[in-house]
């Protein structure tokens, strides 16, 4: 028994993960010694293909940095699950709800196994008041989406435009 | 109810009064016989007088009196006996007197007691029978804490009162009348300044006391809202302190206290004041006896002697006047709670008794139509949230009913649901008004929930038959001395004006439930469970309970078994990496450090922690086992990593709820400590330090921490010092620890550790979910399904059902409605608590669960999410207060705008 678990344990210690944290944009402006205790307060969790990360309409209780893997981002429209983005290895998901309490506004699936830290609320938001540059980090993040979105809004609309023409 | 306290008193207690009155009047004669005797026996055997003779003898209990025309009468001669026998007998007869009088004065005390103990309970019970038929509204108005103050602390006086209202005024009155008279006998002149001065104090007391009454008024006040502002308090707790507020509070609080001490040095002040003026009065007539009398008496006019006998009657006449004067402001006193707390719950309209009268039997189904005739409701702020609103729910109609907060439809549910009450207009149901009818039918035959939810603190599962139980619908029968006991409280409760109802009876009203009994209760019970989607949260609150295996021998044995039939299935499933189980030989790198080296639990905390520290027996075994050392440099790598992670953060930082090894405030003791011993060997460190360090380890779990501590080695070692733990343990070390054995119940445990026998893996987020799902399942078909819900409805919901989360107790709340077979559901967003999907599949649920078996209740649903309105047959969309549109669904949803999506 001891011999085949040990066999399966790929232990990654708490040093590795704070090697691959600095890896992530939104967290490089911080000192190693809070991005160690940012993994240590995190949970280290593993997804198979095909599991679902958080559904949604949720309500958002963490944010997901994915540490290894793949997973789509979906949105429920009246035909079905549409897939509006991907996200993978040393990138950020469900940060949104958790930062302006609304129910989750897609579901995320792995297509992979993934492997994710998974921050709590509180640790999140506490970690954004301790560090104003995670928070400004953050602000970047959501406008670029949010410029993203308006252009694709507006092409949108130019198309519906001259569909209408 | 009445308005003055007396004829309260009187009312219910004439005959009782009237009793002791008679009482009172007999326990006088071996009184005053008391009185006398002293005097007989200090003359006679004592001093000798009609013991002349060394040998006379006198008679003892001699019975004769003179009949008026017929002379002496002697029906006893009674015994003759000497001085010492005299002696004897007298003392005997004194001691006698004392006994006689000692019962009396007991019996009286008692039933005095009693008799205000009754009047008490009468008034409590008549009290909350007010409050269970108060008005809606008037339960926004009252604080909850200055209504159980009033009941609980304020009428409690008044039982004590009770036994003295009419006894003490005729016994104290007595008295002070026959000085009265004595004095008037012995001279007309000093009889008449007496009586001037007591009509004095008669007329000024109790006109100086009436301050003291409005000050008494103003006290009882001030203490309420005190009570009310404390219970404030507590209930707000987290908004105060969210809010910096404490301060404030604080403020509040002072300023009130220091009015409540104001007003009682004020009362402190006019109390001695007017006791003062009492003592003054009650010593200036002695005064003028002296002066006057005296005087009177040098002149020649007054007999000296007769100034003496006045003198001494008057020594009776201050004590029972001022103990009148006493009851007197006891009285007024009484009578100003009194008349405070009838002030109180005198609430118009109340609820007519025979709206909430008992009915035993089930009632019948209401088959006319529930409507809003032309219906308006205000809020407290008097603005119309309803305006003229009409609307007709048939029976078995399915009407959505959406809009929004500010719609006015939540205000239209609570009118259905007799929350509130209507300004204008009507709510009737069939022809009758709903407030007419008896809440036998509208309460059973209407169920309403919402999301603002009241548990009872108890089971989960009292709360969940709560709505069941109208009626004690068993006679229980009592047998020996519970039936006596019975038969008492029957009594009891009779003379107080209480009912009889039984509340061991049997008030689960099984029928209503649509079952027959309580065997075939539980298959409706989990049914209802299920629709609220309800039994998965109550499972998990089973599991995690402990139980007694001694209680539940049988249950302990299957879940022992089922250890063997969990790992088969995890294997069939290829899932064994979910849990890792314990087995005695190998190491459980989801266990904690600690864990492994007992292979088992530690079930008394404290006397561990003191064994750890002081007990040779740990020690010598690390050694032996070469682990002091290695726990030892795993606890400095510990102790180093926690430090360095969390030095700088404040004691209060959220972070702390990850840390396991150690408080917050012991950071700065083990950046100290990693100093000291920094660089020395393990011998080197004081023993008490050593441990310190060393039982850091016992927490560790290398999946969770990943800090890199454990190696192959070290696990081994750890698993080989196991047995010397569970054997060598020494006998007062005995039951600090309860061992893991594969086939035995651990009573320390939960349910699901031990079905588990093994720690859940840290990987994946959804293993518990995914083995509780397999746990489920296992129970279900091994048949132990049941009995482990049945913990879980055991399950202690704690004060105002505050141990279940928010969405739990709406879940409740709505299975408690559903439970019960009516003919009308109101549900007045009854999951708020709960995300849109759980809010969804829920109100499936309802639906499926209400339209089986051929039942088709009416249901009134106010949605929040308007997507759901495809259930109904009609959506009926409230705009402002009014009724915009009525229709049925399929048109309904043609029309539907967006603006409902978008608000």
């Amino acid at each position: 028994m001891l011999a085949t678990h040990s066999e399966k344990r790929t232990v990654m210690l708490l040093k590795d993960e704070v090697e691959m944290l600095r890896r992530i944009t939104l967290f490089s402006g911080l000192p190693p010694a809070k991005l160690k205790l940012l993994a240590f307060t995190s949970d280290r969790v593993m997804y198979s293909a095909g599991e679902s990360l958080f559904h949604q309409g949720d309500i958002g209780d963490a944010a997901y940095v994915i540490l290894s893997g793949r997973a789509d981002v979906l949105v429920a429209t009246p035909t079905g699950q549409l897939k509006v983005a991907e996200v993978e290895q040393n990138s950020i998901v469900g940060e949104i709800a958790i930062l302006c309490n609304t129910p989750r506004t897609a579901t995320v699936k792995t297509s992979t196994a993934l492997e994710a830290l998974r921050i709590r609320k509180d640790d999140f938001l506490k970690l954004l008041a301790d560090f104003p540059e995670m928070a400004v980090e953050i602000m970047r993040v959501l406008a670029d989406r949010l410029s993203q979105t308006t252009s694709e809004l507006t092409e949108a609309r130019s198309r519906a435009q001259r569909a209408e023409a | 109810m009445e308005t003055r306290l007396s004829r309260y008193i009187w009312t219910h207690t004439r005959k009782q009064q009237l009793w002791i009155l008679l009482v009172v009047a007999l326990s006088m004669v071996p009184y005053f016989l008391s009185f006398d005797l002293p005097k007989q026996i200090v003359n006679g055997p004592i001093q000798g007088e009609g013991f002349e003779g060394p040998e006379a003898t006198q008679a003892f209990l001699p019975i004769s009196f003179s009949l008026p025309g017929f002379g002496e009468v002697n029906l006893f001669s009674g015994f003759q006996l000497e001085r010492e026998g005299m002696l004897l007998a007298l003392s005997l007869v004194f001691l006698l007197l004392v006994i006689i009088n000692g019962l009396f004065k007991f019996y009286i005390n008692t039933y005095k007691g009693r008799l205000g103990e009754r009047l008490l309970r009468r008034i409590r019970f008549e009290l909350v029978d007010r409050v269970l038929r108060f008005p809606p509204s008037h339960f926004k108005r009252v604080k909850p804490a200055e209504i159980s103050t009033m009941i609980k602390d304020e009428v409690e006086p008044l039982g004590g009162f009770t036994g003295d209202a009419f006894v003490q005024p005729a016994l104290l009155g007595g008295q002070a009348l026959t000085a009265l008279i004595f004095i008037l006998l012995q001279s007309l002149w000093l009889g008449l300044v007496a009586a001037f001065i007591v009509a004095i104090q008669a007329v000024i007391i109790p006109r100086m006391r009436r301050r003291l009454l409005v000050l008494g008024r103003e006290r009882q006040l001030t203490a309420r809202e005190l009570s009310g502002r404390v219970s404030e308090i507590v209930d707000g707790i987290g908004t105060i302190r969210g809010h910096d507020t404490s301060n404030y509070e604080r403020a509040d609080i002072a300023a009130r206290l220091g009015r409540i001490f104001k007003i009682r040095y004020d009362l402190y002040q006019w109390k001695f004041l007017v006791k003062f003026l009492n003592n003054f009065l009650a010593q200036v007539t002695p005064f003028l006896f002296y002066s006057i009398g005296g005087y009177f008496a040098l002149q020649g006019r007054l007999d000296i002697g007769q100034l003496v006998a006045v003198i001494g009657a008057y020594k009776d006449l201050p004590g029972p006047l001022k103990e009148l004067i006493d009851w007197d402001q006891a009285r007024q006193d009484v009578q100003v709670k009194y008349a405070q707390v009838v002030d109180q719950f005198s609430v118009e309209p109340l609820i007519d008794p025979s709206v909430q009268a008992i009915a035993v039997t089930s009632v019948a189904p209401i088959t006319g139509a529930l409507a809003a005739v032309n219906l308006s409701v205000s809020d407290d702020g008097g603005s119309k949230v309803v305006e003229h609103v009409s609307l007709q729910v048939h029976p078995g109609e399915a009407i959505a009913i959406t809009g929004g907060s500010t719609g006015g439809g939540e205000a239209l549910a609570e009118a259905f649901g007799r929350l509130t009450w209507p300004e204008t207009g009507r709510i009737v149901v069939g022809d009758d008004d709903i407030h007419d009818l008896p809440e036998s039918v509208v309460g059973r035959r209407i169920s309403y929930a919402s999301s603002e939810v009241y548990i009872f603190h108890g089971s989960l599962g009292d709360n969940l038959l709560y709505g069941l139980k109208h009626a004690p619908l068993t006679e229980v029968v009592y047998e020996g001395d519970k039936a006596a006991h019975r038969r008492w409280e029957l009594l009891e409760a009779k003379l107080a004006g209480n009912p009889s109802l039984d509340v061991n009876s049997d008030w689960i009203d099984y029928g209503a439930a649509g079952a027959t009994g309580p065997d075939d209760l539980f298959a409706k019970v989990r049914e209802v469970l299920d629709t609220a989607l309800l039994t998965n949260d109550i499972m998990a609150l089973a599991v995690r309970s402990t139980i007694n295996p001694a209680q539940h021998e049988a249950f302990a044995g299957e879940i022992v078994d089922m250890r063997g039939a969990l790992r088969r299935r995890l294997e069939a499933e290829k899932l064994s990496d979910l849990v890792v189980f314990f087995e005695p030989g190998s190491y459980n790198v989801e266990a904690t450090v600690g864990e492994n080296l007992l292979f088992g639990t530690v079930t008394n905390q404290a006397r561990w922690e003191k064994a750890l520290e002081s007990h040779p027996f740990f020690k010598t075994v690390l050694k032996r086992a070469g682990l002091h050392e290695n726990f030892y440099e795993m606890g400095l790598e510990i102790a180093g990593n926690v430090v360095e992670l969390f030095r700088d953060l404040p004691p209060d930082h959220p972070f702390f709820q990850q840390l396991t090894f150690m408080a917050a405030e012991e950071i700065p003791t083990y950046e100290a400590l990693l100093q000291k011993v920094r660089g020395r060997a393990i011998d080197d460190v004081s023993e008490d330090d050593a441990i310190k360090i060393i039982r850091l380890c016992f927490g560790y779990i290398e999946p969770r921490h990943r800090f890199g501590l454990l190696s192959e080695e070290l696990m081994a070692q750890i698993v080989e010092a196991r047995r010397e733990f569970s054997e060598g343990l020494p006998e007062d070390l005995v039951g600090i620890i309860e061992h893991y054995q594969p086939n035995r119940y651990i009573a320390s445990a939960s349910i699901i550790d031990n079905v588990l026998f093994g720690r859940i893996g840290h990987r994946h987020t959804d293993g518990s979910e995914r083995i509780r799902a397999i746990v489920r399942d296992l129970f279900e078909s091994l048949g132990l399904y049941n009995n482990v819900l049945a913990f879980g409805l055991d399950f202690d919901v704690g004060a105002g059902g505050k141990r279940l989360t928010a969405g739990q107790r709406q879940k409740l709340n709505l299975a408690r409605a559903l439970i019960r077979m009516s003919d009308f559901y109101i549900f007045n967003q009854p999951l708020l608590a709960l995300d849109q999907r759980a809010q969804e599949q829920i109100t499936r649920n309802v639906f499926a669960f209400l339209r089986q078996d051929d039942r088709k209740p009416a249901i009134v649903w106010v949605l929040a999410n308007p997507a759901l309105s495809e259930l109904f047959d009609r959506q009926a969309h409230f705009e402002n207060g009014h009724l915009v549109s009525d229709e049925a669904v399929e048109t309904a949803a043609k029309d539907s705008d967006y603006k409902e999506l978008a608000s």
